[in-house]
């Protein structure tokens, strides 16, 4: 760890706090304020001042970049995170979203006084559409969940204009949480799908639920265990014969980009993670985008407004009587559009395909490096990721998590864990096509290190982390007695 | 292979039953918490609530995980253990005793025979368990 | 291509490695008829200098709060934005740091989630905040979807002088589980509480006020409160943080659940997004909470540590009956609201909100002062109130827009039963001589 000649540090920004010292700059009023308080009736105002904390400027900016090297990110590690996609977040971007035109733009102004932000959604919800075969694509969503929600309110009116009620919606068992959670939102019953060993669609018991009740199928492409799913055009073709419609979760597009097109595949909708594939940072948590594409059949049901071209002049078109409404009050994450826009442009068609290449290779050869000391949950070539199984490490008492605790020590953030729930012990590793073979050739000599670790030393892991901020926390205790706010001193 | 009272009556949802009078107290076994690890939660129904046999009657969570529970028998909920609301860990304890949940009234007494005995129960964990 | 490291040398290595001949070789899964054979048609890759001067050109195109002066609001308002906060947010740590499920290697994130909700909590006045929820709207959702699961019933009392954006938003997301919204109507720009009592009944799950209302009046939080209790139902109040160094907190006036949009809280205007959806309640709604909760525990050497709780609510563990679908948040913003109540801190946000109101009651008096125009409520307000115009306020607007003045926001869009009117925005940053020119200008314009 760089940061190791410094004492621990373990305060909050309340423990700094001083009476009377201050951080902020505000002006001395230019215009009298007595008369404007008194006119907000003594009863709407606030008695008890809130307790916020007191401290000086240069207590702020120390505090908040000492709790920052208390993280581990992209930029100071490899982040093999299955299923997040965790490349490289270029600085251009950020430099692009903080363009007072777009930082400092009000989403209320006039559409006139807005035209090279609509231009830019525009543009961006076309180059979306045109990655995944889609006719038209929505940027409203906020992440990934809010854009399956669209995705599946989306079905659900289209069925509804043709007349048709239909109640369920399948989802394979190795689906993302939010799939589920999702559809459920929109008011459906959620059919679970059993995957085969490999983690593909069971196409026997796809078949046995596809009644004239389900309105979709929903299924991640590439699947969570890292593979194509090969007879996905065949999947498409029996729902659509059957009268459902087919969503595609995007978490997984940076395996295909400029190889296939979810459209070409057969789906009708398709969300993207912008925080994925797209290089907005995650930030910690968010936030993200979810923008959703649709075929043309599905295109009267998207959120409002549209942003749509009329000759020279871009506007919001709310003229939509069959959308589904709005999702967010304003237009969507604009500040990740800036971000993805300025990637797409960056990158051109060929360097996107690249993307996805380097991406593919990138995670085939961490597999190959590894199969000899991990199991792999399915067979390869995989696309951008690969699952492996700490099964074998289990029985010797050192689990996924062991694993992942270890490898904090090791100077690598952790692969995913436990997901998908269909693999036992499982870790997702997702090396993405910015990291480069040496970065990979450590990633996977420490992995070989712990898999020997685990028959020779299995308590050296168990004791792991040992360099991080803090060593394992007492999460059984933290959900016991939730302690979710600082109530004064220790 | 996990303690099975050999008192008791089981359910293939992993909770047990005991004859207490015309009453039936109820819990979930010892295999089941070690299953789901330190449990951190447990939500009961309310006493007079009817609980419908094989359908969920609450819930019991460990950090990571959430299992319904599942009532063996049809009935009325008399008795709501609520200890477990600030002490939810007696359910790794103590699953037999202490950790019990829930006490029913049967709507009809002739639902006791169909449940698992101990020797079935065991067989059933011996099978894997689901 | 500068992110993308592979070598043709570093390519050959691994597919020697791997024991194919080329990458086509791991693509076989792929259908062949499904391949796309010609390149994704797309603008051409542009050079950094060529891509910033092409951004620029789009920028410039754009009435930015920089180049103008700022009376827009309605859910968006150009406060103050300490300058350390953009320099913190773009650390790399926390700006390229995924959700913090590995705690160990996450405390940065989680300590600033557990300020953030400390501070949240603190100044609405209620017991937990969650880590954040996208924006002001879809809290608003998601509130009134957590009233529905507290208690079961099937309607939802919102105010008409809720804002209508959001008010859209609640519509898509009550329509999965088949709520009905019911109006409680607001004709004197306030709600009509006598309407209220009726509307809200055994039936309602929760009624919703917000205050300042969509119109900028203060709405009589204590009394929606009564009247939501009598009848068995929750109180929601939609809020604006950055208001709450003034304004009583909401968790004193009765309010169950506490959600606004954060975004006056140091986010950038952003034209919408991303921002910050706050989300606070009592205690007894913890387990049915929205979205994501850090707490406090300890370490294996007892070292005081923070980590994600009570995830069994959420949807990577209870998918179909999560409380939310509900995944990514919007962290970094939330940091960003955090490293703003820090520096602002107990004295700082009670003077941001008295410069508001100060400003605004100067600038309404002032723009009333205008022949023709008037106040649309006499109501009292806080930092945002509604003019009535004698002239279309489109034109008006369009028209002051050439002097670089963006005058507010005309209602026909959002509310047409005002068509005549505009609403008004004025924060501490406005000064004297900016209302003083807007009042000049309107007086021309409506002339």
């Amino acid at each position: 760890m760089p940061y190791d000649n410094q004492p621990a540090y373990d305060r909050l920004v309340f423990e700094l706090s001083s009476p009377g010292r201050m951080a902020f700059s505000l002006p001395e009023s230019d215009v009298p304020v007595e008369p404007a308080l008194a006119a907000v009736p003594e009863k709407y105002r606030r008695r008890q001042p809130a307790a916020l904390p007191e401290v000086s400027e240069l207590d702020v900016v120390r505090h908040y970049s000492r709790l920052s090297q208390m993280n581990y990110g992209i930029d100071t590690h490899f982040y093999p995170l299955g299923s997040c996609t965790m490349k490289y977040n270029p600085r251009i971007n950020e430099d692009a979203a903080r363009l007072a035109g777009f930082a400092r733009l009000h989403p209320l102004a006039a559409e006139a006084l807005s035209q090279g932000a609509l231009q830019l959604m525009h543009e961006l919800a076309g180059m979306l559409a045109e990655i995944a075969g889609m006719d038209a694509v929505s940027l409203q969503p906020a992440a990934g969940a809010q854009g399956e929600l669209a995705g599946v309110l989306m079905i659900r009116a289209y069925h509804e204009a043709r007349g048709e009620k239909r109640t369920k919606v399948l989802i394979p068992d190795s689906a993302h949480g939010t799939n589920p959670a999702s559809t459920a939102l929109a008011g459906y019953e959620v059919i679970e799908v059993k995957s085969d060993a490999e983690g593909q669609v069971d196409l026997g018991d796809l078949e046995r639920h596809l009644a004239a009740d389900v309105a979709a199928f929903m299924i991640t492409v590439p699947n969570t265990l890292g593979n194509f799913e090969p007879r996905v055009t065949e999947i498409a073709e029996l729902c659509h014969a059957r009268g459902a419609q087919v969503y595609m979760d995007g978490a997984n597009l940076n395996a295909i980009l400029g190889l296939t097109r979810p459209g070409d595949l057969g789906f009708d909708v398709c969300h993207f993670n912008l925080h994925k594939t797209f290089t907005t940072p995650h930030g910690g948590g968010g936030p993200g985008a979810g923008p959703v594409g649709v075929k043309a059949h599905l295109e009267p049901f998207l959120p409002v407004p549209v942003v749509a071209r009329r000759e020279q002049t871009y506007v919001l078109d709310w003229k939509r009587p069959q959308s589904i409404g709005k999702l967010q009050a304003f237009w969507g994450n604009f500040g990740m559009h800036v971000r993805a826009y300025t990637y797409i442009r960056t990158m051109g068609a060929d360097g996107l395909r690249a993307v996805s290449e380097n991406a593919v290779l990138n995670a085939n050869y961490v597999m190959k490096r590894l199969e000899q000391h991990y199991d792999v949950a399915a067979p390869g070539p995989c696309m951008h990721e690969c699952v492996l199984s700490a099964r074998k490490q289990k029985k010797l008492g050192v689990t996924a998590m062991d694993i992942a605790k270890r490898l904090l020590d090791l100077g690598f953030y952790a692969p995913s864990t436990y997901f998908p729930l269909i693999v036992e012990e499982a870790l997702m590793i997702e090396p993405t096509e910015t990291e480069s073979k040496e970065t990979l050739d450590a990633f996977c000599e420490a992995m070989i290190r712990i898999a020997r670790e685990a028959e020779t030393a299995p308590e050296a892991i168990h004791q792991a982390p040992v360099t991080t901020p803090v060593r394992r926390l007492d999460q059984t205790r933290a959900a016991r007695e939730p302690n979710l706010r600082w109530r004064g001193q220790r | 292979m996990s303690n099975v009272p050999g008192d008791l009556k089981y359910t293939r949802d992993h909770e047990w039953a005991r004859q207490e009078g015309g009453r039936m107290r109820v819990g979930i076994t010892a295999y089941a918490q070690e299953q789901l690890g330190d449990v951190v939660f447990v939500e009961l129904p309310k006493v007079g609530a009817r609980v419908t046999a094989k359908q969920a009657f609450g819930v019991v969570e460990s950090v990571k995980a959430v299992s319904d529970l599942f009532a063996p028998v049809t009935g009325e909920v008399v008795e709501a253990n609520a200890d477990l609301a600030h002490k939810p860990e007696i359910v790794n304890q103590d699953p037999y005793g202490k950790g019990w949940m829930i006490v029913v009234t049967p709507a009809d007494a002739k639902q006791w025979e169909q449940l698992l005995s101990a020797a079935q129960y065991e067989e059933f964990l011996a099978q894997g368990g689901h | 291509m500068r992110y993308l490291p592979n070598t043709p040398q570093n390519q050959r290595a691994m597919l020697d490695a791997i024991g194919v001949r080329s990458v086509e070789d791991l693509l076989v899964k792929i259908p062949a008829k499904a391949r796309l054979s010609r390149p994704l048609a797309l603008p051409p890759a542009l050079a950094e200098s060529d891509l910033v001067r092409h951004l620029r050109g789009l920028a410039a195109r754009n009435a930015d709060a920089d180049s103008f002066t700022c009376f827009l609001g309605a859910g968006a308002y150009d406060h103050y934005v300490p300058s350390p906060i953009s320099h913190l947010v773009l650390r790399g740590e926390f700006l390229t740091a995924y959700t913090p499920y590995q705690p160990e290697a996450s405390q940065g994130t989680l300590r600033t989630i557990y300020e953030y909700q400390t501070m949240i909590a603190e100044l609405t006045g209620m017991d937990v905040a969650n880590a954040s929820i996208y924006d002001g709207g879809s809290s608003l959702a998601e509130a009134v979807l957590m009233a529905h699961a507290v208690n079961g019933r099937g309607e939802i009392a919102l105010t008409g002088a809720v804002n209508p954006l959001y008010r859209r938003v609640v519509e898509t997301y009550v329509d999965g589980p088949g709520l009905r919204l019911r109006e409680v109507p607001a004709p004197a720009g306030v709600t009509d509480l006598d309407a209220a009592r009726r509307v809200v009944g055994g039936k309602t799950a929760a009624l919703v006020v917000q205050s300042p209302n969509f119109y900028g009046c203060l709405e009589d939080v204590t009394a929606a409160a009564e009247i939501a209790h009598a009848a068995g139902a929750l109180l929601i109040v939609v809020s604006d943080p950055v208001n709450l160094g003034v304004l009583e907190a909401p968790g004193r006036q009765g309010a169950d659940v506490v959600v606004g949009e954060g975004q006056g809280l140091g986010v950038p205007l952003g034209f919408g997004g991303p921002y910050l959806g706050v989300f606070a309640a009592k205690q007894d709604f913890v387990r049915r909470l929205p979205g994501r909760l850090v707490g406090a525990t300890v370490d294996l050497d007892g070292a005081r540590g923070f980590a994600l709780t009570l995830q069994t609510r959420e949807q990577h563990i209870r998918r179909a009956k999560a409380t939310s679908n509900i995944c990514t948040n919007v962290a970094l913003c939330a940091l960003m609201a955090t490293i703003y109540l820090a520096i602002l801190g107990k004295q700082g946000l009670v003077r941001v909100g008295e410069l508001s109101t100060a400003k605004a009651h100067y600038a309404a008096r002032r723009l009333a002062e205008v022949p023709g125009v008037t106040l649309r409520f006499p109501q009292p307000f806080f930092k945002e109130f509604t003019l009535k115009l004698p002239k279309s306020p489109e034109r008006v607007a369009a028209r002051l827009a050439r002097q670089n003045i963006l005058a507010g926001l005309p209602l026909k869009g959002l509310d047409r039963k005002h068509a005549d009117c505009l609403l008004v925005a004025v924060t501490e940053k406005r000064t004297k001589d900016e209302i003083d020119a807007f009042a000049d200008a309107l007086g021309k314009a409506v002339a």
